[in-house]
């Protein structure tokens, strides 16, 4: 018992390297189905980088829309990263963080376009920041904000 | 106020530019949402806080924007873009910038 509470620490830490290896992973496989579906839906809805150019008369109205996610990594992957660190290399633990963020922003737009008559997207950009840790802590606060915009557009009816 | 982010107003025409314009904001989070931010990183995934804080950001520097667009005299902005630099500890500027034009 003695030790157990000595270590208290520790064992708090671990813990909480625990529930973020369980819960973070569930919630990953979650939002990875989630965004499958969401993408298997709008597949049919054109999105392109370049600048596209439309015949006269072709077009009836365009506006912008975007789309943002603030995401964090949980304390698991934090560790993992960390450890990533000492060697080099890749850092699987970030790379899906990153790209479930970017494919939510993309979605979000899309899904955003599609709610405001919009028939497609050109023009598409995507922007990465990190945030910085919070006034109160000075710990790095590990998420990163993800945001797609570009101009939809609404074709006339002929 | 019609805003895009390409070069022109796609089936309209431009008649006169006006150069840039530009709109900004700076945001500071409250401790309440700092701390169930930090509740959350935890376990990870979205802090839904922060994206929603960011997003009425932007709408923000957009907004402010398009004001100093409607005081030029312009009816459209083109050429948008969005850009965010942290300035200090728990504070995000957000801002967004364009060139102000007249279309037909």
């Amino acid at each position: 018992m003695d030790i157990l509470l000595e270590n208290m620490d520790l064992i708090i830490s671990l813990g909480v390297i625990m529930i973020g290896y369980f819960a973070g992973s569930a919630a990953e496989r979650k939002h990875y189905t989630s965004i499958k579906k969401r993408e298997k839906e709008t597949l049919g809805f054109p999105v392109v980088t370049a600048e596209a150019y439309f015949a006269d008369g072709r077009v009836k109205e365009s506006f912008m829309v975007s789309g943002s996610v603030v995401i964090s990594m949980d304390y698991f992957k934090r560790l993992l990263g960390n450890l990533r660190n000492l060697f080099g290399g890749r850092v699987k633990a970030y790379e899906s963080l990153i790209d479930r963020a970017r494919r939510e922003a993309i979605l979000r737009m899309k899904e955003e376009a599609q709610m405001m008559g919009g028939d497609m997207i050109t023009n598409l950009r995507l922007d990465t920041s990190t945030l910085t840790g919070s006034a109160n802590r000075r710990s790095q606060i590990g998420s990163v904000e993800v945001i797609a915009y570009g101009t939809a557009v609404v074709f006339n009816q002929e | 106020m019609i805003l895009t982010n390409i070069q022109s107003v796609p089936g309209k025409k431009i008649v006169e530019h006006f150069g840039i314009v530009q709109g900004s904001t700076v945001r500071a989070k409250h401790a309440g949402r700092d701390f169930m931010a930090s509740l959350k990183n935890i376990i990870g995934g979205e802090l839904k806080g922060y994206t929603q804080l960011l997003q009425e950001a932007r709408e923000e520097a957009v907004e402010r924007m398009s004001e100093q667009a409607k005081q030029l005299g312009a009816n459209a902005v083109v050429n948008i873009r969005f850009g965010t630099a942290s300035i200090a500890q728990g504070a995000a500027e957000l801002f967004a910038y364009g060139t102000a034009v007249r279309v037909e």
